[in-house]
């Protein structure tokens, strides 16, 4: 029986050469790790050098072997041999038997190398240190098997531009922009306690969790917890554990906006299709949001079921919430002006507003002593959503409607979606959803809030140069 | 990082917002970008960390704002939401991004935003931050850009020469789930934005094939998201859109997301734990369609088109085609091995090597770690296999099925995205 001392698998390799090329067969050889107990025992100095130099192995074979070179059973290199042997003599297809005992147990070696060394790039969390004006990137990091040399280059190439090390208890590495330099294992004292940094990266982790979703099981697999010492973000797993029951019930209890819309007050009698008159009806009675508690009445859409032009507002206004009618307030006035202007007639219109109550507040404001005044406010996107369902209907009943006309921003969007400008889409036909020939233009009440006369004036002019464009 | 109480604050909220994007992978970008200082992208992804809910995080996942002008009614940024709202500069995402990679906490950044202003407006914002990392800081980690639908193409051209990865959520699998909860989105305007990301990978491609050196253009492709669960569309029809997008877009990856319940949630949508084991049958329908040959039309036997929550795809594909079995391991082809419950596609390749060299028996397909329990009674071995006899018989769904407590807590959505079935 021959005893060999291996120091890495390069050295493997020399020697399994020299064996193999010598025909020792693995029941008479023994080979162990450089510092396992049987240090001291002798070189296969007595082999014939020449003999070990003219075989061939497969790829697939060597970087097997490289990788379990990096293992830390004391038995790989025995084992490795004895596969090498295995594969020269009678078995040179062994390695695609996955269910051969040596393979297989080869196979598991590898298997573990690798996910220690993914998980060695995946863990490893620097600290930033700096000395005279230069930072240095220094890890303290444990890992199963002896594969700081199988990772480095990883390291060098992912960090070209930095200095940094990483101290494990076998070996150390460190990287200095050129050149990786490896010294001896050394103690976890040995390297930086803190990094400021840290804070920042518990908050990521925190906020990146949904209590939700726990899968402890599934995190500690991929993260076993004998990791989390060295990971600054495993401290607050419990406590993020702990509040999540309590975070999912409030989310599940806590809602925001109307539970119901419009839809939930459109209700189809059985054989008949819905008409106008119908679902003005029907509007009457809609509370899906708040405003109709402020609001004398709905103010639904008015004008022939036939009618080929649709002009659409925004919402009714003071004069329009008490006659019910919309369009007959001041604003109404410049709208039916500007009807005129462009040679049409209003009572071949369409008129109707994406939403159908009054929303304003009600202040004492200077100039109108002791009286209360009803100011308008825009509606938000809230009761544009729970509104728009009437719209939607009435649409569906105007089946000649050949024009739609956007009044204004808020009418706009909700037919052409957010984000569009009044100042970038008015005065073209567009072709929307809703209409092949949809024209977007100015609201008359912005005619009316316009503060120079100039500016009131050109306004005018637009919106009847835009109607126009309808009846053409 | 001085003033870090104000980066602090505006982290929790824009990671909170976009943590409902389930992508995370890192992976596709096979080389590092030339004079890269500070980051690799070598092929494979790293997951650098894992939370409690068992979503790995390898990239700094972000919003740029969550401000958002649209109302789409499953997402806590929504415009009509209470939610707290915060932007970030191009500069704090940039350091941010610097300082969390060169401490290996991340493999790069996900940026995503919500739309403010415009699409485009929106689009360049996100297209500077990545810009920023890899010019001025000769960034070479993995970049994942959402992409706005409906921004200009020359803007879509510019994101995808800085980033290693577009995406644009499809968000919900059919046109009628967005009429209904995203009526401002158009299916047509979001597959649009991906054909136009698709084109342009296809040029690139081409242009290099004829021996030009075009710039790169997103090299590790493009995915989606779709919410399961938050309307009533049923699998089958998820599975077609998704098949769609694999053959159509050719899309890496469609990520599905059960619908979760967000702080601020709107009304209409009622409250309740996400679907995860749904979630967890789509991810293995996924693989069936990619890798195991399987074609849409095939995976969800149901009447009512939803997968079988009980038991996998594959299992239950087996259960009603017992006909196409038993398979003998010895014999069998490539493509019937793949259909054996229990056995994953990269078994059928080791059982393929090992039988040009010596017949199989049952304890090898054991040694194989195959699923013993699932893949017993459906195959024959070079020994005799008495679970075999169980193939007809009218139980068996229940004698493989786990136990409806284990199911509860299931824990498996790893296996799914290894593609072990």
């Amino acid at each position: 029986m021959r005893t060999i001392q291996i120091e890495d698998f390069d050295d493997w390799r020399a020697k399994a050469r020299k064996l193999i090329g010598n025909q020792v067969p693995p029941s008479e050889v023994q080979l162990f790790d450089r510092d396992g107990q049987q240090s001291l025992f002798g070189d296969p100095s007595d082999l014939d050098e020449a003999s070990g130099a003219t075989f061939r192995v497969s790829r697939e074979f060597v970087s097997l072997a490289q990788a379990v070179g990096y293992h830390r059973d004391f038995n790989r290199w025995n084992l490795l041999y004895r596969t090498l042997w295995r594969i020269k003599t009678d078995q040179p297809h062994l390695l695609e038997i996955e269910t051969d005992p040596d393979v297989h147990r080869l196979i598991q070696m590898e298997k573990q190398v690798r996910r220690d060394a993914h998980k060695m790039k995946a863990f490893v969390r620097f600290r930033k240190v700096e000395r005279d004006e230069k930072e240095y990137f220094i890890a303290w990091h444990q890992p199963d098997h002896r594969i700081v040399r199988r990772v480095a280059p990883f390291f060098s190439r992912r960090f070209k531009g930095m200095n940094w090390a990483i101290l494990t208890p076998d070996e150390s590495v460190t990287w200095d922009q050129s050149e990786l330099h490896f010294g001896p294992g050394v103690t976890r004292s040995d390297a930086p306690g803190f990094d400021e940094l840290e804070d920042l990266w518990r908050t990521y982790y925190a906020n990146i969790f949904n209590p939700a979703r726990v899968k402890v099981k599934m995190m500690k697999s991929e993260m076993p917890v004998r990791y989390w010492k060295n990971l600054p973000e495993a401290d607050i797993i419990a406590d993020l554990l702990t509040d999540a029951p309590k975070r999912v019930e409030e989310m599940i209890q806590q809602h925001e906006g109307f539970e119901q819309t419009a839809i939930n007050f459109i209700k189809p009698t059985e054989g008949e299709s819905f008409t106008l008159a119908t679902l003005k009806e029907m509007a009457i009675e809609c509370t899906a949001c708040d405003l109709c508690r402020d609001a004398t009445q709905t103010v639904f859409g008015t004008g022939p079921v036939e009618a080929k032009i649709v002009l659409l507002g925004e919402q009714p206004g003071d004069q329009e919430d008490i006659a019910g009618v919309p369009f007959v307030g001041p604003a109404g006035k410049v709208l039916n002006e500007a009807i005129d202007n462009a040679g049409l007639d209003r009572d071949k219109l369409y008129l109707t507003n994406v939403v159908k109550h009054f929303k304003h507040i009600e202040t004492n404001t200077e100039g109108i002593p002791n009286g209360k005044r009803r100011l308008h406010q825009k509606p938000n996107a809230r009761e544009v959503r729970c509104c728009r369902p009437w719209f939607d209907a009435e649409w569906s009943c105007l089946e000649d409607a050949e024009f739609l006309v956007c009044l204004g921003e808020t009418a706009a969007r909700a037919i052409l979606g957010p984000g569009n400008k009044i100042s970038e889409v008015r005065g073209r036909l567009l072709s929307t959803d809703y209409c092949a020939k949809t024209i977007v233009t100015w609201h008359p009440a912005a005619i009316l809030r316009s503060p120079r006369e100039s500016h009131r004036q050109e306004k005018m002019r637009e919106l009847i140069k835009d109607l126009a464009l309808a009846g053409v | 990082m001085t003033q870090l109480p104000i980066i602090q604050r505006k982290l929790s909220i824009l990671a909170d917002a976009a943590k409902y994007d389930a992508s995370c992978a890192s992976s596709g970008s096979k080389s590092t970008r030339k004079d890269s200082s500070i980051g690799s992208t070598e092929g494979t992804g790293i997951c650098h960390s894992y939370t409690p809910d068992g979503r790995c995080i390898s990239l700094l996942k972000i919003l740029l704002t969550n401000y958002c002008i649209y109302d789409c009614q499953y997402c806590v940024n929504r415009v009509t939401s209470d939610t707290p709202r915060a932007r970030f500069s191009a500069d704090e995402v940039v350091n941010l991004t610097m300082e969390f990679y060169k401490r290996n906490y991340i493999e790069g950044l996900f940026l995503s935003s919500g739309i403010i202003q415009n699409s485009d407006y929106t689009m360049e914002q996100l297209t500077l931050v990545a810009k920023k990392l890899r010019t001025e800081h000769r960034f070479g980690g993995y970049i994942h850009l959402k992409t706005i639908p409906g921004a200009a193409e020359e803007l879509i051209t510019e994101a995808g020469l800085w980033a290693d990865r577009l995406s644009v959520n499809i968000e919900l699998p059919t046109e009628m789930d967005l009429k209904q909860l995203a009526p401002e989105k158009k299916k047509t305007q979001i597959v649009g934005a991906m054909s136009g990301i698709k084109d342009k990978i296809d040029e690139i491609k081409s242009d290099r094939k004829s021996g030009m050196r075009p710039p790169k253009f997103a090299p590790a492709g493009q995915s989606t998201q779709m919410i399961v669960g938050a309307t009533e569309t049923p699998d089958n029809e998820i599975l077609k859109t998704a098949s769609e997008l694999y053959t159509g877009q050719r899309l890496r990856r469609v990520y599905y997301s059960a619908y979760s319940p967000i702080p601020h949630a709107d009304s209409l949508l009622p409250g309740k734990s996400p679907p995860l084991v749904r979630e967890h049958r789509l991810y293995q329908a996924d693989w069936l369609l990619r890798f195991y040959g399987f074609d849409v039309n095939e995976i969800v036997v149901r009447e009512d088109k939803n997968l079988d929550l009980e038991i996998d795809p594959k299992l239950a594909w087996a259960l009603q085609q017992r006909g196409y079995f038993p398979v003998d391991v010895n014999t069998a082809s490539r493509e019937q091995l793949l259909r054996v419950p229990g056995i994953g596609a990269r078994n059928v390749k080791r059982i393929l090597s090992i039988r040009r060299h010596q017949r199989l028996r049952t304890d090898d397909l054991k040694k194989l770690r195959v699923a013993w329990k699932r893949a017993k009674s459906f195959v024959i071995t070079e020994d005799h296999n008495p679970a075999l006899s169980d193939l007809d018989r009218s139980d068996l769904k229940q004698l493989i099925a786990p136990k409806e407590k284990q199911l509860t807590f299931f824990d498996t959505f790893d296996a799914a995205l290894k593609g072990e079935l």
